[in-house]
């Protein structure tokens, strides 16, 4: 068996959301030219570096929590195999049941089969990444089972069928009064009189999924995490639209990456303080549920966990990537990110957007499926300052650039490029030859075919008329 | 060969390196470094559009009553009974109905974190099922001050994992629009949080 080799498995082509119609710099330009989603998020993400900068200098810790939750991931990226099969006994043993899914199709089909039994045609959904990431709406729909997401954002993307651009709020590049427009278009039973007042249209909403949550039997939830000692799972969330699902179906099932995974109850009291702070700047959020297993006479009586890996496991075999699966979607990295800022999160193609879905969107793939990600950054690394457990994304972006397919004639102008910078002599000439340049390529439209590949998303800086070596000889001495 | 082999021969496969993994450092403030400070959790709650009330516990079911306005009060089956106001109806599963049209739940808690303004309930007899504090819209939630301890740490240290617990910051929120908070989603949309000072 080719696996027990190590040959890495990553996530499947055809299904899910990890790869993108274009490459970053064709899907950026087009960004770059929407003003309104330039001041959409230029508004949103400095709102949100004001608020938790406000919170994180609240504890006098935060650098030694950061210390210990990027250790404690790290410990639980090491015992993988052991904690994943502790979960699964704690899990069992209060009543849930757990599967495990190989990748995003085999996810969509025991959660697509797991609701059919239930005989129920419709599910109501928390915000989960995981079940963006394996396109499990688009399953679920193909076998004629209406999913309806419940969380305010995942709401206006689906009414708006739009696609989420950021991991916290991913309909952060929706205004108030685009988000009125859309729930004016295509929400049943609104109010025409609807304004754009944010209470109004969280109102709406309100209403809109009452008698949603109220008759549907079946959940399903993603988790942000799961403790291997006790079985425990928890989602962290704001509206109670998690508790709603969470707690009053009579089925629930969980899809869950399998890097979630905590050793011991003990550890959430550092990811409890970190997650919070840096993803809403809040203290605490509103609401965060953790149950374990089935209580009897409370909540789901059937519970199901499903384990995923769609990649993931290709991930840990790179020592020098695996810990991007420490990330714990708290979304501070693009809140902090200059591309980020001014492209948005359609641009990376991903549902993992920012600076950590450039680091780990091309790891799950394989890097030729993402190879434009690791060059969306201008390596500033203002996201591994803001990264609550610490992720080194500047140094992995660096190495994953690496790890990128290079046209042949790339490759010959860069080992052209080192043969001449070896020898003295031969690099004076070229730098005075490199005026020809100033014809060939102008600045701002790159050189000409082959290497034209090279400046697609670089601009080439303009040549000066004097090389440094010729001013130095021609200078007027003292 | 089973999803589940695969998955672990992948995940071993991926470990062959065997990366070594120095014992986390704990060098935040662990459980017991500080003393509950009720001021601090009265200011944290407020900030986070709570209500807080200091009343002696002969004064909590009129209070409850109070804030129920026209509707009857919920109270879960163990909620002590000097407590419950009078009209009060108990939760003995009941439909949806008949929870959400309660004019308010009243129920005990488990914990209280001062630093964060966070109030965990565990299901316990005195707080009830978590459908009963999630349909109606005005929670009033009755604190002991011994319950109230300062930071998350203290607060893991005193829960017991296997209950089903719902930590409470405020209520309900949202920051999806714009990234501005506003109260009011799904859950209460009143958080009313009663502080015995007896």
């Amino acid at each position: 068996m080719s696996t027990f080799l190590g040959m890495p498995v990553t996530a499947p082509r055809g299904v899910g959301h990890l790869r993108g119609d274009q490459s970053f710099p064709d899907a950026a330009r087009e960004a770059l030219g929407n003003a309104q989603l330039r001041r959409n998020l230029r508004h949103a993400t400095t709102t949100i570096r004001g608020k938790s900068g406000r919170v994180i200098a609240e504890l006098p810790d935060w650098q030694e929590l950061r210390d210990a939750g990027s250790a404690i991931k790290a410990d639980a990226m090491a015992r993988l195999p052991e904690l994943l099969e502790q979960l699964e006994t704690r899990v069992a043993e209060a009543g849930g049941v757990v599967h495990w899914a190989a990748d995003a199709n085999e996810a969509n089909a025991i959660v697509t089969d797991l609701v059919r039994r239930t005989g129920s045609d419709r599910v109501i959904k928390v915000k989960s990444m995981a079940t963006q990431e394996i396109g499990l709406n688009e399953a679920l729909e193909a076998a004629g089972i209406t999913p309806v997401e419940t969380d305010l954002a995942e709401l206006i993307v689906q009414l708006g069928d739009d696609k989420p651009s950021h991991i916290l709020v991913p309909a952060i590049h929706r205004n108030r009064s685009e988000i009125r427009e859309i729930f004016l278009r295509a929400m049943p039973g609104v109010d025409p009189a609807l304004t754009d007042d944010p209470p109004v249209l969280a109102a709406a909403a309100r209403r809109y999924l009452r008698e949603t949550f109220l008759s549907t039997k079946v959940a399903v939830s993603g988790a942000n995490f799961a403790i291997a000692d006790t079985g425990t799972l928890g989602v962290v969330e704001s509206e109670g639209n998690g508790r709603m699902c969470l707690t009053l179906p009579d089925t629930l099932i969980t899809v869950m990456g399998i890097e979630k995974v905590l050793p011991t109850w003990q550890d959430l009291e550092v990811f409890l303080q970190l997650l919070p702070r840096a993803s809403t700047g809040e203290r605490m959020n509103p609401y965060t549920t953790m149950w374990t297993g089935v209580t009897p006479g409370d909540g789901p009586q059937n519970f199901h966990l499903v384990l995923l890996d769609n990649g993931r496991s290709a991930v840990l075999s790179d020592p020098a990537g695996r810990s991007a699966l420490h990330c714990i979607r708290c979304s501070a990295c693009l809140n902090v990110c200059p591309v980020y800022e001014r492209t948005g999160g359609h641009s990376y193609g991903s549902v993992y957007p920012g600076p950590i879905g450039a680091v780990l969107s091309p790891q799950l793939t394989g890097v030729a499926d993402n190879a434009s990600l690791p060059y969306a950054s201008s390596l500033c690394g203002a996201c591994f300052d803001a990264c609550p457990v610490k992720i080194d994304i500047p140094s992995m972006l660096v190495h994953l650039r690496n790890k990128v397919p290079h046209g042949r004639a790339e490759r010959a102008a860069m080992a052209a490029a080192a043969y001449t910078m070896d020898r003295p002599k031969l690099y004076a000439s070229a730098q005075r030859a490199a005026k020809l340049a100033r014809i060939l390529g102008r600045r701002g439209r790159g050189l000409p075919p082959p290497l034209s590949g090279w400046t697609a998303g670089r601009d080439l800086p303009e040549f000066p008329k004097q090389t440094f070596r010729d001013w130095w000889a021609q200078r007027e001495q003292p | 060969m089973s999803s589940r082999d695969l998955i672990l021969g992948r995940v071993r496969a991926a470990l062959r390196d065997a990366p070594v993994v120095p014992v986390a450092p704990r060098d935040y403030r662990p459980a017991g470094t500080n003393r509950a400070d009720l001021d601090v959790l009265i200011d944290r709650l407020v900030d986070y559009k709570a209500e807080v009330y200091r009343v002696p516990s002969a004064e909590v079911a009129a209070t409850a009553a109070r804030l129920a306005g026209d509707g009857a009060v919920l109270v879960p089956p163990g909620l002590p009974e000097e407590w419950r106001p009078a009209g009060a109806y108990a939760d003995d599963h009941l439909t949806a109905d008949r929870i959400a049209e309660a004019g308010a739940v009243l129920t005990a808690a488990a914990v209280a974190v001062a630093e964060t303004g966070t109030i965990v309930l565990d299901a316990s007899p005195d707080q009830g099922r978590r459908v009963i504090t999630l349909l109606p819209d005005v929670h009033v939630c009755v604190l002991r001050p011994a319950q109230v301890v300062a930071s998350v740490p203290d607060a893991i240290a005193r829960l017991d994992p296997c209950r089903p617990l719902t930590w409470i910051s405020g209520p309900s929120a949202t920051s999806d629009i714009e990234l501005n908070r506003v109260e009011g989603v799904h859950g209460p949309r009143h958080l009313h949080v009663l502080i015995l000072t007896d």
